[in-house]
């Protein structure tokens, strides 16, 4: 589109656009930058009003009492272990489960497909969810998070489509030379499938790294939270021990603290952010073909 | 695909596609016996084992356990509850203030969801859409993609802070000579926060389905528009738009299918006893009920009515953009 719009009209709306846009870059970066001088500011600059976008009154001293706390490390490390134990199982089970719905000589596939896509629309609900992970024993256990997400169905719609676009031929003559389907699945589809897995391994990652909720309900000990939970407890206020020096008042340290555990929270995503985004897009793209 | 399909396939019918263009004969016509399917596709089935567990214990069991909503059940004893009651507990929300403040509650905060979450992708992507430079536009999407990436207690927690009483919001609000607000303690700002910041975390993400569906436009209709003198308004109005309606349309569909799903997780975390007026929905309202206050059958009730209501209005979505555009989920 080169052509003719050269119009004064046009140009009027590339200046608007042009603010508009950089009005929504600055609002959606702003909390970010603003989370980061908190954190580094000095308690009674921030109490005062006084950060904004710059660190008032710049210290470490945040960071230290926040680091020095063994429980947020414990809590950290846990998130990382779920995430990782997790998103492993999810992956087994969605691409063994995608493949076989891309098998549209299958019998039963219809009924298959419809197993999974009806749980889109209705689910059984928090509370006969909570007394069925209660009854299994699963409470402050890494498996009321991991068993109860091992499959999300957009995920394996996503990961169908992707198998349906294969080429068959490949697939056929690897039959024909006697290989079993596990080898056929293993061999010949999954290296040729590493962008989708790629994609939904970060999907996953991503989603069980902001997990909070089923930690929150299933687990009651410090010591097995993921560092969401820790967050939020730490911005509900019902945490222990948060006063870092005696001269301030609690509220604002908290405030301190809640800044440096957020920047500590999400300092992973933003630094994997830039590199996999376009894994991400694709992702959602290939699913948006699917509807 | 096991040996024996591809070689009991071949033999006969060549290649069914080229050979066959009729639909109903490319089907195979000899149906498969179940026994048949088995012994030639075992080895698919049993790779579908375990996930068909997953569904039916952690999706397909708690449907079931839906029953408890209409029989008594005591922590602690049988799962399914110990005798039925009948719809006693769904009379006891039916007759409840509390339950129907809550259901106010949801359908406006879904409705003002709808309403400012739905369309903004739409325009952003537009606007987006428009910028020339490619690195400029790259860079525009990719921060706004980010809000997406973060936890629900970020979000809840970046809310907080831009909001309290030392925040940016309110150091504005001194600057312009007024007194400080403490927003979240407001039940009349509740809304305006639960909406603004949805906004703030989606707008970006939802962009990415439209500039896909932006790019499929056939450029050949923009040039007949040029030709026939049209505007470049004209060319949005009337090329643009309705090359995305039917990605908007399913999206729609998608939207009204979680409308009383409406954020739990955030109003969970930004809502407080001060503002429940306004904060309260029936998720979060039944979150108290059952899990705080060990009602599970009076919790289980009011969860599967919202349950029904979110299939009840997936479902008819789904029929009215059928009927009316011819765009439909399945």
């Amino acid at each position: 589109m080169v052509t003719v719009d050269r119009t004064r009209g046009y140009r009027v709306f590339r200046v608007v656009n042009a603010i508009i846009l950089t009005g929504v870059v600055i609002v959606t970066l702003y909390p970010f930058v603003n989370i980061v001088a908190r954190s580094l500011s000095d308690e009674f600059a921030i109490r005062a009003g006084k950060v904004n976008l710059v660190p008032v009154g710049f210290t470490f001293r945040t960071y230290e009492f926040v680091a020095s706390d063994p429980t947020f490390w414990i809590n950290y490390r846990n998130t990382l272990v779920y995430t990782v134990v997790a998103t492993a199982i999810a992956m087994v089970m969605t691409t063994c489960y995608a493949y076989v719905l891309s098998k549209k000589h299958l019998k039963g596939r219809t009924f298959l497909i419809g197993i999974a896509v009806f749980t889109m629309f209705f689910s059984g609900g928090l509370i006969p969810n909570y007394i069925l992970i209660s009854s299994l024993g699963l409470k402050d256990s890494i498996w009321a998070i991991v068993l109860p997400n091992a499959v999300s169905v957009f995920n394996l719609l996503v990961m169908k489509a992707f198998f349906e676009g294969l080429p068959a031929e490949l697939e056929e003559a690897a039959a024909i030379d006697g290989m079993s389907t596990y080898g056929i699945l293993l061999r010949i589809v999954l290296p040729l499938s590493k962008a989708v897995l790629a994609t939904i391994v970060l999907f996953y990652a991503v989603s069980f790294w902001n997990s909070w909720f089923a930690a929150f309900l299933y687990m009651s000990q410090n010591d097995l939270f993921p560092v969401t939970v820790y967050l939020r407890n730490l911005i509900a206020g019902a945490t222990t021990g948060t006063s870092v020096g005696a001269d301030a008042t609690d509220m604002t340290v908290a405030t301190n603290i809640k800044s440096v555990t957020m920047v500590l929270t999400v300092i992973p995503i933003l630094v994997v952010y830039p590199f996999v985004q376009r894994y991400f897009v694709k992702g959602v793209m290939l699913g948006a073909v699917k509807g | 695909m096991s040996t024996t399909r591809t070689i009991d396939a071949s033999p006969d019918t060549g290649d069914p596609r080229r050979a066959r263009p009729d639909p109903a004969r490319a089907k195979r016509p000899p149906r498969r016996t179940w026994r048949q399917a088995l012994r030639r596709d075992w080895q698919l089935y049993s790779l579908a084992i375990l996930p068909l567990l997953f569904f039916v214990i952690f999706r397909y069991l708690p449907m079931i356990g839906n029953v408890i909503a209409f029989r008594k059940f005591q922590p602690g004893g049988s799962v399914l509850g110990e005798e039925w009651v009948g719809l006693r507990y769904v009379k006891m929300f039916l007759n409840d203030p509390s339950f129907w403040q809550v259901f106010t509650n949801t359908v406006v905060i879904g409705v003002l969801t709808l309403l400012f979450c739905f369309p903004t992708p739409i325009v952003l992507a537009l606007l987006i859409n428009e910028l020339r430079g490619r690195r400029i536009k790259r860079f525009v999407q990719s921060v706004s993609y980010l809000p997406h990436f973060l936890s629900m207690v970020v979000v809840a927690g970046l809310v907080m802070e831009m909001l309290s009483v030392d925040g940016p919001v309110n150091q504005l609000l001194r600057a312009a000579g007024n007194e400080p607000v403490a927003f979240l303690q407001e039940a009349g700002w509740f809304r305006t926060i639960y909406v603004s910041s949805e906004m703030w975390q989606t707008v970006g993400w939802g962009t990415i389905i439209y500039l896909a569906a932006l790019t499929t436009i056939d450029e050949q209709l923009y040039e007949a528009a040029r030709i026939d003198g049209a505007s470049r308004w004209r060319q949005v109005w009337h090329v643009t738009l309705p090359g995305i309606r039917p990605t908007a349309v399913t999206l729609l569909i998608l939207n009204i299918g979680t409308f009383m799903a409406v954020g739990f997780e955030k109003i969970l975390l930004l809502y407080n006893p001060l503002t429940y007026p306004t904060a309260d929905v029936i998720s979060t309202y039944l979150y108290r009920m059952g899990i705080v206050s060990n009602s599970f059958s009076y919790a289980a009730a009011i969860g599967l009515f919202e349950a029904v209501i979110g299939l009840a209005l997936v479902m008819s979505a789904n029929l009215i953009s059928r009927r009316t555009v011819g765009t439909s989920l399945w």
